[in-house]
């Protein structure tokens, strides 16, 4: 296939992700702007940090009026499972140019990652660079889309909605296949527990705490395993 | 002013963990398996971190009862990502249950 197929192929294959995407995005919007955001910020930090979560947990805790340092450290641990999707979806950049591979590196979050790691995995002839891309065109620009749209018309949707519960719910789908072992299971309850009862932390640090916990106890689990 | 340094602050550290290795594979040959094995074990944490407190508090006190409709909402839809690993389903399916118990009286 030519490199322009390849690019449709990966716009086409994030279709069905999209419809999650634009409303995560345009909670991010909403909620930022009430949270003291302006609409230029928000829309660059979306542009940049590009990671709804980490986006969401940041402007959560700049309303509850934590330490500015402690606000862009969360967004930053929240960000931290990139690392690994950086790892494993490495090898596939191998062959591209160095400054191909520093361009990728902005877009890699979960749904980019997952939809080409998986068509990579299956399909030798793809070419690399052009259908990440076209994933990454695809879900960069709906994202942005939905942030300003929740910057412009956040304020004008019903409270009733409750869409604010979109976001734990995108988490959750997540989270579940996330956990598929003994070590992970802990790491996940650990995690969850000491965020539940660190949630009046000072500084607001609840959040890095307990993902902290929750690598510390799956380590000591995975390595007591490995002892027997 | 200072949220701006927020935004750069934020983006730089997320930049540079997205690039990690990426960028070290040309000189590593391959991530070595116990840091891939630690990495692993972020999601699950960091995810569980800040979904359990959005389903079993309310108003920042602990509400783990048949009448907390997110909890409920929350429950069915981490069983509808078990079984289908779909994003969209368990969205839709997590919020018809909210907005369906917001019905009952």
């Amino acid at each position: 296939m030519s490199q322009r197929e390849d690019f449709v192929a990966g716009v086409w294959d994030t279709f069905p992700t999209l419809p999650a995407n634009i409303p995560f995005g345009f909670v991010v919007g909403a909620a930022a702007v009430q949270a003291g955001f302006s609409g230029v910020q928000i829309v660059a930090m979306s542009a940049t940090v590009f990671g709804g979560a980490s986006q969401l947990a940041a402007i959560d805790l700049l309303a509850s009026n934590a330490p500015l340092a402690v606000v862009a450290l969360t967004a930053v641990v929240v960000n931290l499972r990139y690392t690994m999707y950086s790892a494993a979806i490495a090898p596939h950049f191998r062959r591209l140019s160095e400054r191909w591979r520093l361009v990728c590196a902005q877009f890699l979050l979960d749904t980019t990652f997952a939809i080409s790691v998986t068509e990579f995995e299956r399909n030798e002839d793809t070419d690399r660079l052009a259908y990440y891309l076209g994933t990454a065109a695809a879900v960069y620009v709906t994202y942005l889309a939905g942030t300003v749209a929740g910057v412009v018309f956040g304020d004008r949707m019903p409270g009733g909605l409750q869409l604010d519960f979109a976001v734990p719910l995108l988490f959750l789908a997540l989270l579940v296949p996330s956990i598929s072992d003994e070590p992970t299971a802990v790491a996940a309850t650990v995690g969850g527990f000491v965020a539940v009862v660190a949630v009046g932390a000072p500084m607001n640090l609840g959040i890095i705490v307990a993902g902290l916990s929750g690598v510390t106890a799956a380590v000591l689990v995975s390595e007591m395993g490995v002892g027997q | 002013m200072s949220l701006w340094l927020v935004v750069l602050a934020a983006a730089a550290g997320t930049y540079a963990l997205r690039v990690s290795f990426i960028a070290l594979l040309g000189r590593l040959d391959d991530v070595p398996p116990r840091v891939e094995r630690v990495l692993s074990y972020v999601p699950p944490a960091v995810l569980a971190a800040l979904v359990l407190p959005e389903l079993v508090l309310s108003d920042a006190v602990l509400a783990v009862s048949l009448g907390n409709d997110r909890l409920l909402a929350g429950a069915i839809a981490a069983v509808v990502a078990w079984r289908t690993e779909d994003m969209l389903a368990t969205v839709a399916v997590g919020m018809g249950v909210l907005y369906a118990l917001s019905l009952v009286p």
